[in-house]
């Protein structure tokens, strides 16, 4: 049986990292279910914030004002402590990436250049023009080259094996190889991204369906906020494509088919820049109110911005535009409407990312510690993935030096890979069924129609309801290819039914908070309730479904205030 | 419309062969929603790489209508035709349908150091950089190895040791960083008939990048560099 220290699983930002800052001489791999490449940190646009004070109007920065606009921006759900460590390792993450070959743009000065974003007090975001996430993910990818780090690519994780508590195994289907492989590990480090395509509405990639977080919910840890579900406020009209918040960074104004800038009415200080759900909440009611054009989507106008920086800072942006609606952002607005973006919520896991099972750790959006709280700030998940990445990779390197993982796990890895090779087996021989793309498309919509931008306690029961219809469909869930090669509809089918547990978890989380904060509006409630509600959502799955509890937020300098914008 | 998609299945077919369907895409659908809607609604058996669907992961480089491209920045619309005929990346070994087996594109690019070589600790607030040096390297950044040159290019085709476009752009994108330190030699391995001598200079990888790239650049650029190390060493011999 294959045999490591440590398995990282997810070769995004977080795993990556986490990889670069294991301890020489474990023995580490890297499981990924695409080439780490085609990762969506790949697709991140705007930057990387720290507080570098490059930027002539941000010399007065620092982290603890860094810290504090990521807790205000949380609505006050950030765990204060967990947000100060993120921030105060800020600027050598970024240095140390810069060092590594990061191509960040520069200023005249030769320093590493720096934009306005949403919520920030100063201009903090470190950019590569508007392909920050491709960068930044290359250049890791090419540390690990450099260091050799063995990869297996195109691999997807299917279960999670514990024993008495303690991390003991992976199952993995090898795609390319067509067949299911156990593989006994003392620890590991779940970094395997957020679960966007749960919703119909969203910026992630395709391949984004968040099975690692029901994974690791499946293994018996549990899951933290997972009603927080961030919707950008831009994406383009129709594909959802993301058009980055540093569009309005460098100057883009948000206008409705009345011709009115509108954001006036909502956040009249920081206008666009208000926090993200703050603005995709003030375009949806705009939208909703008959402001909106054909009912759908407001304008993004670029004009402000002017051709030389469009075509300098905002290229990618360009390019999507032209390409994909067919327009040119420099003498025309774009259509945008809100999609679902992150999620806040996640694994959960505490500052040093270990779980309550021995051996398991997580780092970046899969995981939930919390630092972004009821919403994250634009530049804080590059951020987030890289520095707890690299604490991941420390925490997991630091428990197999303390004699972690030393429990016996070959019989539990082989008989977990034996059952799910007789699962595969006997829905191979069923002769027809339901077709798991199409589950997942009725998934998709479920999710949109019920737990989106706002929520009300009578459609969250719907969803709930509507989603154990499903769960049944599951049941007789159908293969249509007989090749266990590249075999797509198997990886959807593993997946699918983690969704299934994410989807229940978000309705039940989003159900039970029955007050308002940050990403979670529920027009039943539409107040902050700090004297019943600030604490962490935390969900655990039993034989009898799943149980809800709370944790207290860790509040630390900063009493939670109204926010204002 | 009619769309054509190369089959293959390795452990039952004798050879890759086209299947045909019938679908109706909706307006401003790109080719990879078109295969993903037919997967979904008429043959989940059929397998295609993806992920990020706006044309900066690389994953899903295929022929369209014998052009070589990314599925996801092609609208269908835009072929102008009622056929679509999809088949996988040129140059490389089908592992399933448009899947090929892209180890030796990974290989030579791995055997260039595609890293940044820079001594010494972090810089305590990073390292200075003219603005314009960076803009210098920002289209070879751009590069999210596709694959789609090494596939359209012909040396590459008659020539497997050849490092091929892409992996000489990355190169050119180190050389041509001021941060980098690589000792002068790291241009030996590329001075010969697998480097940037095999190139043909045809340019049929910056007729297709789909980032616009321009690989051939970055190899006329590495030949100049070459060329510059070469009587460097030669005027060490002499004096």
């Amino acid at each position: 049986m294959l045999a490591y220290d440590l398995l990282i699983v997810g070769g995004g930002l977080a795993g990556l990292s986490a990889a670069l800052s294991a301890v020489p001489g474990l023995k580490v791999g890297v499981i990924s279910k695409v080439h780490p490449l085609r990762s969506h940190s790949v697709a991140a646009q705007g930057g990387i914030n720290a507080a570098l004070g490059n930027h002539p109007e941000g010399a007065d920065d620092t982290w603890e004002k860094h810290a504090f606009d990521t807790i205000k921006g949380s609505d006050y759900l950030a765990d204060q402590d967990a947000a100060e460590l993120l921030c105060r390792q800020a600027a050598r993450a970024v240095y140390e990436l810069d060092h590594w070959g990061a191509p960040f743009s520069r200023l005249a000065a030769g320093t590493i250049a720096q934009r306005p974003f949403g919520g920030a007090g100063f201009p903090r975001t470190c950019y590569a023009a508007d392909r920050t996430g491709q960068v930044l993910l290359h250049t890791l990818y090419e540390q690990a080259v450099r260091h050799d780090i063995t990869f297996h690519n195109e691999w997807l994780v299917t279960d999670v094996v514990v024993r008495d508590k303690v991390l003991v195994g992976l199952v993995a289907y090898d795609l390319a190889g067509g067949e299911i492989i156990p593989l006994r590990a003392k620890a590991v480090v779940f970094a395997t991204g957020g679960y966007g395509r749960v919703y119909q509405r969203s910026t992630n990639a395709y391949i984004n369906l968040g099975g690692g977080i029901g994974m690791a919910y499946k293994a018996g840890v549990p899951l933290k906020d997972m009603e927080f579900v961030q919707f950008h406020p831009t994406s383009l009209y129709g594909k959802n494509i993301l058009i980055t918040e540093g569009a309005r960074g460098e100057g883009g104004t948000l206008v409705n088919a009345k011709g009115r800038r509108f954001m006036e009415d909502y956040a009249p200080k920081s206008m666009e820049l208000a926090p993200r759900d703050i603005v995709a909440r003030s375009i949806q009611t705009e939208i909703d109110k008959g402001n909106g054009f054909e009912n759908q989507y407001v304008h993004l106008d670029l004009k402000g911005v002017g051709r030389e920086k469009i075509l300098k800072r905002l290229p990618a942006i360009r390019e999507i535009c032209l390409r994909f609606a067919g327009l040119d952002p420099i003498d025309q607005p774009i259509p945008i409407q809100p999609a679902q973006h992150y999620s806040m919520g996640g694994i959960d896991v505490d500052a040093a990312c270990a779980s309550r099972v021995g051996g398991f750790f997580a780092a970046g959006e899969c995981a939930c510690i919390s630092v972004h709280g009821a919403n994250r700030l634009g530049g804080n998940s590059l951020l987030e993935a890289v520095v707890f990445g690299k604490i991941a990779g420390e925490s997991a390197s630091r428990y197999l030096r303390e004699g972690g993982g030393g429990a016996e796990g070959e019989r539990d890895t082989a008989e977990a890979t034996r059952s799910l090779v007789a699962r595969i087996h006997s829905v191979r021989g069923r002769r027809q069924g339901a077709n798991v793309f199409q589950l997942l498309n009725k998934l998709k919509r479920l999710m949109s129609d019920t737990a989106g931008v706002f929520r009300e306690a009578a459609t969250l029961r719907r969803g709930l309801e509507e989603l154990a219809k499903l769960r049944d469909a599951y049941r007789h869930v159908f293969i249509f290819g007989t090749c266990g090669r590249y075999c797509q509809e198997m990886v959807v089918l593993v997946e699918f039914e983690h969704m299934l547990e994410i989807a229940e978890v978000i309705l039940l989380g989003a159900l039970k908070r029955e007050e308002t904060r940050g990403s979670h509006f529920r027009t039943d409630f539409p107040k902050r309730d700090d004297a019943s509600w600030l604490k962490h959502t935390i969900v655990t799955r039993t034989d009898r479904g799943p149980e809800v509890s709370y944790r207290d937020v860790q509040v630390g300098r900063y009493a939670p205030r109204e926010r204002v914008y | 419309m009619t769309f054509k998609i190369l089959r293959f299945n390795p452990f039952k077919d004798e050879g890759p062969h086209f299947q045909t369907y019938r679908h109706e895409p909706k307006p401003k659908d790109s080719v990879l929603e078109a295969l993903k809607d037919i997967r979904d609604q008429q043959d989940p058996s059929i397998s295609f790489r993806y992920s990020c669907r706006e044309a900066v992961c690389g994953s899903c480089g295929m022929v369209i209508n014998g052009r070589i491209t990314l599925a996801c920045r092609t609208l269908v619309e835009g072929l102008g035709s009622d056929e679509v005929v999809i088949e996988p990346l040129p140059n490389f070994e089908i592992l399933k349908d448009l899947i090929v087996d892209l180890k030796p594109f990974w290989d030579a690019y791995r055997k260039l150091e595609p890293f940044l070589h820079a001594s010494g600790d972090v810089p305590e607030t990073g390292h200075r950089v003219a603005e314009k040096d960076m803009d210098g390297i920002s289209r070879y950044v751009t590069c999210i190895l596709c694959a789609c040159c090494t596939s359209a290019c012909p040396v590459a085709a008659r020539d497997g040791r050849y490092f091929g476009p892409a992996a000489l752009a990355k190169l050119y994108r180190f050389v041509k960083d001021p941060r980098d330190e690589r000792p002068a030699s790291a241009l030996e391995r590329v001075d010969g008939p697998d480097g940037v001598w095999g190139c043909d200079l045809v340019f049929r990888c910056n007729d297709v990048c789909p980032k616009e790239v321009r690989p051939a650049d970055g190899i006329e650029g590495l030949r100049r560099k070459v060329i510059a190390e070469r009587s460097k060493r030669l005027f060490r011999r002499n004096t």
